[in-house]
C-alpha cells in the first residue's frame, strides 16, 4: 500500500481514537471528518482509529466493513484499527484482512465479547497477531465508572488480564488504552522487563498535576511505554496535550 | 496547539492544597506542583479548600472538628504565603453545626472567601441550614462537593447531587452556592437538566471529566453567567477544558465571564 504518512509536518499519533456512535449517550458528530479537523486543528498527524459499534457487535465484520468505508477518503492521517472477537467465526479472516489493509493493529474487547485473556481464544489472537506482526489493543474502560449507564455492565480490565494476556504469547505486543496510574504500575512492575517491553499504554487515563501520574510514570516506568492517546470522540482531544505539556 | 499562558486574569474556584498533617511525605511537593502549572497555565487567582486532614487522621469527606480547624489555618497560612495569589474556603463539617458556624465566623475574618462542604451530609439535610444562612448573611458562596446524579450511596462519602443541592438552595434564595467539578464523575447531563431554573447555583467546570459535549450542555443549560472556571485535582483537565472553550467561538465577553468575572464578582474579588 503507497505510504501516504510521509509528508507530514510531526509525528505525534493518537493511538486511541474511535469514530461511530455509542449506544449509551450521544457523542456530538463521532465522525472521521471532525477527527480530521481536530487533528488538524490541534496538530496531531495521524490517528489509529477504532469503532465504536463493533465494541458492542457479535459479528464485528460488518462494523469493520463500515470503520474502514468510511476511513478510505482520510486514510493518509486515519488509520483503521478494525475489532477482532475471537470468540465468533470468521475472526481470522478480520484479522488477514487488517494485515491486507496496512493497519497498524487490531482492536479487541475481551470483557464485551465475552472471553478470558488467559484463554484459548486469546492465545489464537495473540498467535495470529504476532504471526502478522499486528499489535493489540486492548481496551481497559469505555468510560469512567461513575457515569456508566445501568445497561452497560461490560467489566473493566484487571492488572490480572492484562498480565495473562501478555504473558500469553511472546510474539504479542500489546497497546493499553485507557488505564489509570495504579494498573499501569500493577502490570508494568508484575511483569519481566521482556514482558514490560510488549506492553505500551496510552495517556489519556493519567493525570499531570498536582499528582503528576504521567511525570511520575515516566520516571519509574519509562517514556518509552507511553503513547498518545486522545480517547475521542468520547473526551477533549486537548486533554492529551494538556497533560503532555504539563509532564515536560 | 500553543502552551503558552493566555492573557487576562483566570481564577480557579475549585483547589486544594495539602499540609504537613495530611499523612503524606510529598505534601510540599504537591502545593509547588499546583502553582507552578498555575503559573503556566496562567492561573491568576486559586480559592483552594482543605479537607480537615485528607484522611490521615479522620476521613477525607467527614473530617473531625480538630482537623477541619487544622485544615483551615494551614489554607490561611497558605494564603498568606501567597497574598492575592491564593484564597482560601473555609471548610465545614455541619454535623457539628457549633463548629461548623464557629469557623465561618473565624475564617471570614481571617480574609476567606467562601465555605467549602464535602460530603458529611447530604445538602438537603436541615443540618446545612444554619450554614447556609450565615453564608448569605456574609455573602460569600458556598462550594458544594457534588456526585453527579446520585443513584445509590457509596463508601466514604454522603453523597449529593444536583437535586440534593436545589433543594437547599430553595431554602436559602439569598444564598450562592456552587454545583463542585461538573466533570468529577457521575451523570454530569443530569446535573445540568436539573438546574436549568436554579438561578442561585453556579455550576465549577473542574473534575478529571472532559466528555465532549458537556461544554456545549453547561452553556445550554446554565448558561455563560453561571459557569465558573476551575480544576480541581486535575489540573492538565482544567486546562484541556479552557482549551475547548476558546476554540467554540464564544464572545470573548462571555469567555471573560467563566474565565474570572463571574468568580470575581461572586467572591468579591479585586482583579
Amino acid at each position: 500500500m503507497e505510504d501516504r504518512r510521509a509528508a507530514l509536518p510531526t509525528e505525534l499519533v493518537d493511538h486511541n481514537a474511535l469514530v461511530g456512535p455509542y449506544p449509551f449517550r450521544r457523542l456530538p458528530d463521532p465522525t472521521p471528518e471532525r477527527l480530521v479537523a481536530d487533528l488538524e486543528r490541534l496538530g496531531i498527524a495521524r490517528a489509529w482509529v477504532g469503532h465504536v459499534p463493533s465494541i458492542y457487535y457479535r459479528d464485528v465484520a460488518a462494523g469493520n466493513d463500515e470503520l474502514l468505508r468510511w476511513l478510505e477518503p482520510h486514510r493518509a492521517r486515519l488509520l483503521p484499527v478494525p475489532a477482532v472477537n475471537p470468540a465468533y467465526p470468521g475472526w481470522e479472516r478480520e484479522l488477514e484482512r487488517a494485515r491486507a489493509e496496512g493497519c497498524p493493529a487490531v482492536r479487541s474487547y475481551p470483557a464485551h465479547y465475552g472471553f478470558d485473556t488467559g484463554g484459548p481464544e486469546m492465545r489464537a489472537l495473540a498467535a495470529g497477531c504476532a504471526d502478522l506482526h499486528l499489535q493489540l489493543v486492548l481496551t481497559v474502560r469505555i468510560e469512567d465508572g461513575r457515569q456508566r449507564h445501568r445497561l452497560d455492565v461490560a467489566a473493566e480490565l484487571l492488572g490480572a488480564d492484562l498480565r495473562a494476556a501478555v504473558r500469553i504469547h511472546r510474539g504479542l505486543h500489546l497497546v493499553v488504552t485507557n488505564a489509570d496510574r495504579g494498573l499501569v504500575e500493577e502490570v508494568h512492575f508484575g511483569a519481566t522487563p521482556g514482558e514490560a517491553e510488549r506492553l505500551q499504554w496510552d495517556i489519556a487515563w493519567l493525570w499531570g498535576p498536582p499528582d503528576d501520574q504521567l511525570a511520575a510514570l515516566y520516571r519509574t516506568v519509562g517514556r518509552q511505554r507511553f503513547v498518545f492517546g486522545t480517547h475521542f470522540p468520547f473526551r477533549l482531544p486537548e486533554a492529551a496535550l494538556t497533560k503532555l505539556a504539563l509532564a515536560e | 496547539m500553543t502552551a503558552a499562558p493566555v492573557a487576562g486574569p483566570l481564577v480557579d474556584v475549585h483547589a486544594h492544597f495539602l499540609h504537613e498533617r495530611c499523612g503524606t511525605s510529598d505534601w510540599a511537593e504537591r502545593n509547588a506542583s499546583r502553582l507552578a502549572a498555575g503559573a503556566r497555565i496562567g492561573i491568576t487567582v486559586h480559592i483552594a479548600s482543605i479537607l480537615g486532614s485528607f484522611g490521615h487522621t479522620s476521613p477525607t469527606y467527614f473530617p473531625s472538628p480538630a482537623d477541619v480547624s487544622a485544615g483551615n489555618e494551614a489554607m490561611r497560612a497558605i494564603a498568606r504565603a501567597h497574598p492575592g495569589l491564593v484564597r482560601g474556603y473555609v471548610t465545614v463539617n455541619p454535623n457539628y453545626t457549633d463548629h461548623a458556624v464557629a469557623e465561618i465566623e473565624l475564617g471570614l475574618a481571617a480574609g476567606m472567601v467562601g465555605v467549602k462542604l464535602a460530603a458529611s451530609r447530604r445538602a438537603s439535610d436541615a443540618l446545612l441550614d444554619p450554614v447556609a444562612a450565615l453564608a448569605a448573611e456574609r455573602g460569600v458562596p458556598v462550594l458544594q462537593h457534588i456526585w453527579q446524579r446520585r443513584v445509590r450511596d457509596v463508601p466514604n462519602q454522603e453523597i449529593s447531587d444536583a437535586l440534593d443541592l436545589a433543594a437547599l438552595a430553595a431554602r436559602h434564595g439569598g444564598a450562592r452556592f456552587i454545583l463542585g467539578h461538573i466533570g468529577g464523575g457521575g451523570d454530569w447531563a443530569h446535573s445540568l437538566r436539573a438546574l436549568a431554573t436554579v438561578p442561585n447555583i453556579f455550576v465549577d467546570l473542574s473534575g478529571s471529566g472532559v466528555d465532549r459535549a458537556m461544554l456545549e450542555l453547561c452553556l445550554e443549560c446554565v448558561g455563560p453567567e453561571r459557569l465558573l472556571w476551575g480544576t480541581d485535582l486535575t489540573m492538565d483537565t482544567g486546562w484541556a477544558k479552557l482549551r475547548a472553550l476558546a476554540a467554540m467561538d464564544l464572545e470573548d465577553e462571555v469567555l471573560e465571564g467563566i474565565r474570572w468575572k463571574t468568580a470575581a464578582r461572586l467572591f468579591r474579588l479585586s482583579l
